[in-house]
């Protein structure tokens, strides 16, 4: 396995190179540019031009690539257009707060939709199914910011139970790290949960028919050791594949949720900089979450394993 | 036997145990101190002063950019020589005062004693003279101040002197005016940065330090209190007179988006929003805990801004049909709403209510809009059915508004429009380009002037006329920019007036682009804040926090 992990490791540099590459050449084909924005509304077009010129970006595009690319194999991402920081200390900055955002949400998905795809299969038919099913389509039909709004105005503008917006680090406090991202993480949960509660359901109710469990309520297990030991267990791997691939959803989702919520996240950071056409940002940005995406698949791999013996590598 | 100490209750061991009275007293305050604590907070949050701008803060330098956002950071970072006050009069600031000689050739400034960077540095001239030299080249007035200029010297640590080759009556506005760029004083080093590139390090001498270890940029920034900050003694008013900063610290908190800001305002998780969407003000306005005024009294000159050098508005009788049938108030409704109080019509350039305001020659503006003259104008001109590509950024509320409206008004005289809906940044890139827009380029955009930029011809890039080098869309003519000169000599008020009346014709002449109204924003801030003025940026000093 280890062997297996370490392979998949190597295969993404090919994996990011294209990455980069895609990346860089969409960025440079796009329209806008960073100098206009940077030189404001009363600069002359002489004025923007000579501080493209100072950016280096009026250089050809391959020198560009190959000047950015060599900076990224030493490690360095650049340092914004804007700011002059450095890209990887803005990342820094943010990470903690998309982590926890997205940390939150799967921990709170997770635990309702789960349960409630098992018990909506176990009560197939019944209204207990209907429900589940109902909020299901619910999640799903309700966009993240509608919800997002819907949570501010009720539970912290009316009730006053929660701020309306912020992020307050976890050093700070578990209390006010929940408390701060309790709203966001509902509301970008809302449609994971719907998806996960569905697909939980669908494969119970094909495990549920399985002989095995057949045999097993014939021996007169108990019906929660059928639901939990042995359906759930053998309908793990499709749902643990769904929550791998719902990650890159929550990644989408967090761009919203953190706008909403005015949480200082990655995904406020990418779209601020996509909207100014800060370029090295974007790349890093991008580049960061195509690695995570790799890694997160690769430990949905691993986990398949751990759920099923059969599999191996 | 125990080795711990003998409980302190004894009242006849004093100086070694605590006396009965003291235990009591030390008890009453451990538990008084829980009632305490919220009033020590409340005493910390009240010189915490928590804002809303109008923009991210995408970055820090008002010399080598001119976004309104950076400049109203830099205004609290950096300090001037001299700084415009609430009748845009200049007034000394960092300077003690100046000698100026009779020919308006010689300046001759002297600095206040005692003047300090954040870094702890004195601030001479040779900050001062490195500072001026990077803002001329970037700003208009210092570019015609740096062609008129034989030399700027230090003379000594805090006396240094223009030397010019014509006069130039208008310098003490130049070195106080509120419109960027602005001609701050940074340290020497800072200052040899070249002009086009922005600076990395933020040290000014200004009332509060920038604190460029908590900048997270797109969602805080954070001011803190100079101590060392040398306030003048007189009344604070917008740049001019005493800068006292009642807070420890300012934290721009920056929401990216316009109810998530108005919620927390409404929360009281920010004391003070610097531009509310208009939508949303009804909303602040009902609430009891929340005051909602007019922001800046000079307000904002909608612009509908032409390109000179691709047809149909390479020909002048384009542009003026378009003015003909432009209704100022279909505009003005679309961006601030119904409310008669946020906008005027305006035939005029130039701000509305300022000493040199005049509306000669705006007629075309006024009166019952002629749809049909327009589209006889056109005929004539050979332009009926003329393709108009208008580059629209939908992510600005106003200029969505404007273009939505100009969109209907080109298909009524005549022409086809090509409307093209894209962001700020895009506009930005495209608005640069001369090439016909069948190559990338175009015909319209929209903006619009803050109207202290709109008081006279100085800081009013838009206004200029001088072809190739003039602002987006490179209108030209020479009549334009002969009244920008005639304002630039003219000796004393009546003579400026008479320029700007002669300036304001030939503009609507050319038609150099279409006003499309006056208008007014909201500000809005909490109860517990007092002391917010009405300004073209928010003015921190003199704010307070009960």
């Amino acid at each position: 396995m280890w062997a297996y992990a370490i392979r998949r490791i190597i295969a993404t540099i090919p994996v990011m190179a294209i990455v980069a590459l895609f990346v860089f050449s969409l960025l440079y084909l796009a329209p806008g540019d960073p100098a206009a924005i940077i030189a404001g509304d009363q600069a002359t077009p002489a004025d923007v031009e000579r501080i493209r010129a100072s950016l280096g970006l009026d250089r050809p595009f391959l020198i560009r690539f190959g000047e950015w690319l060599w900076n990224v194999l030493n490690g360095d991402l650049g340092v914004s257009i804007f700011t002059n920081l450095p890209v990887a200390h803005m990342i820094k900055q943010r990470i903690e707060p998309t982590l926890s955002l997205m940390v939150l949400t799967l921990t709170f998905a997770i635990s309702f939709a789960v349960p409630m795809g098992v018990v909506a299969a176990w009560k197939q038919g019944k209204w207990v199914d209907r429900l589940v099913m109902v909020v299901a389509v619910m999640g799903f039909s309700v966009p993240v910011f509608v919800v997002g709004y819907v949570l501010a105005y009720t539970f912290a503008l009316q009730l006053d139970w929660f701020p309306v917006q912020g992020y307050t680090p976890i050093a700070s406090g578990i209390g006010p790290w929940i408390n701060n991202l309790a709203l966001p993480a509902v509301a970008l949960g809302s449609a994971f949960i719907a998806l996960l509660a569905r697909i939980t359901r669908a494969t119970m109710l094909e495990v549920l028919s399985q002989d095995y469990v057949r045999t097993a309520k014939a021996k007169g297990v108990d019906q929660k050791s059928i639901l939990f030991v042995h359906g759930l267990k053998n309908a793990a791997v499709p749902i643990v594949t769904i929550i791998g691939l719902g990650f890159a959803g929550l990644i989408g989702g967090a761009v919203v949720t953190e706008s909403v919520f005015a949480i200082p996240g990655v995904g406020r950071l990418v779209v601020d900089a996509i909207l100014r056409r800060d370029y090295p940002v974007i790349q890093g940005v991008v580049l960061m979450f195509s690695f995570v995406y790799v890694i997160v698949n690769l430990c949905v791999d691993l986990l398949y394993t751990v759920f099923d013996p059969r599999i191996r590598y | 036997m125990s080795d711990r100490p003998a409980p302190p209750v004894a009242d006849d061991d004093e100086g070694k145990t605590m006396k009965r009275r003291d235990l009591i007293r030390t008890a009453a305050f451990a538990a008084a101190a829980p009632l305490a604590a919220p009033s020590i907070a409340r005493a910390q949050a009240n010189r915490v002063l928590k804002f809303v701008p109008q923009a991210n803060l995408s970055s820090m330098d008002a010399v080598a950019g001119t976004q309104y956002v950076v400049r109203n950071a830099a205004l609290m970072v950096w300090d001037t020589l001299y700084g415009v006050n609430a009748k845009l009069e200049p007034q000394p600031q960092m300077c003690e005062g100046h000698e100026v000689s009779a020919d308006l050739k010689t300046w001759t400034f002297k600095l206040r004693p005692g003047l300090k960077f954040h870094d702890g540095g004195a601030v001479t001239t040779r900050d001062v003279v490195a500072s001026l030299e990077r803002w001329m080249v970037r700003d208009t007035m210092g570019q015609i101040i740096k062609g008129r200029l034989d030399a700027l010297e230090a003379l000594d640590d805090r006396t240094f002197r223009f030397r010019l080759n014509k006069p130039f009556a208008k310098m003490l506005f130049a070195l106080g005016k509120n419109n960027a760029p602005v001609a701050l004083i940074m340290p020497e080093r800072i200052a040899k940065t070249d002009p086009y590139k922005l600076i990395s390090e933020y040290v000014g001498s200004g009332p509060m330090r920038f604190r460029t270890d908590e900048w997270v940029p797109g969602s805080k920034a954070v001011f803190e209190k100079f101590a060392d900050y040398s306030v003048r003694p007189e009344a604070g008013e917008w740049l001019a007179g005493g800068k006292r900063m009642m807070f420890d610290r300012i934290e721009w908190l920056i929401p990216s988006d316009a109810a998530t800001a108005g919620a927390a305002l409404q929360n009281g998780e920010v004391d003070w929003w610097e531009t509310p969407l208009p939508d949303l003000v009804p909303l602040l306005k009902r609430n009891r805990n929340i005051n909602v005024d007019i922001a800046d009294p000079l307000g904002n000159i909608g612009s509908l801004r032409f390109n000179h050098l691709q047809p149909p508005f390479n020909d002048v009788r384009a542009r003026r049909a378009v003015l003909m049938a432009l209704s100022q108030q279909d505009y003005m409704q679309a961006v601030v709403g119904d409310n008669p109080d946020l906008w005027k019509e305006s035939a005029s350039y130039f701000t509305p209510g300022t000493a040199v305001y005049s509306d000669a020659g705006g007629e075309v503006l006024k009166g019952k809009r002629d749809i049909e003259g327009a589209k006889k104008l056109l005929a004539e001109a050979g332009l009926l059915g003329a393709k108009v590509t208008l580059v629209v950024a939908m992510d600005v509320a106003i200029t969505k508004a404007e273009g939505e409206v100009t969109a209907d008004l080109l298909k009524k005289i005549g022409f086809d429009v090509d409307f093209i809906a894209t962001d700020w940044g895009t506009v930005g890139a495209r608005r640069a380009k001369k090439d016909p827009p069948s190559q990338g380029g175009w015909n319209i955009f929209h903006t619009w002037h803050a109207g202290a930029d709109c008081v006279n011809p100085a800081p009013y890039t838009a206004l200029d006329c001088g072809g190739d080098k003039a602002w987006f869309g490179w209108p030209k003519s020479d009549a334009v920019q002969q009244g920008i000169l005639n304002w630039y000599d003219a000796p004393d008020l009546e003579a400026e007036k008479r320029a700007i009346a002669a300036l304001n014709r030939a503009s609507f002449e050319n038609a150099t682009y279409g006003p499309t109204g006056f208008f007014l924003m909201y500000q809005a801030w909490r109860n517990n804040v007092s002391g917010v003025v009405k300004a073209p940026f928010p003015v921190f000093w003199g704010v307070q926090k009960a």
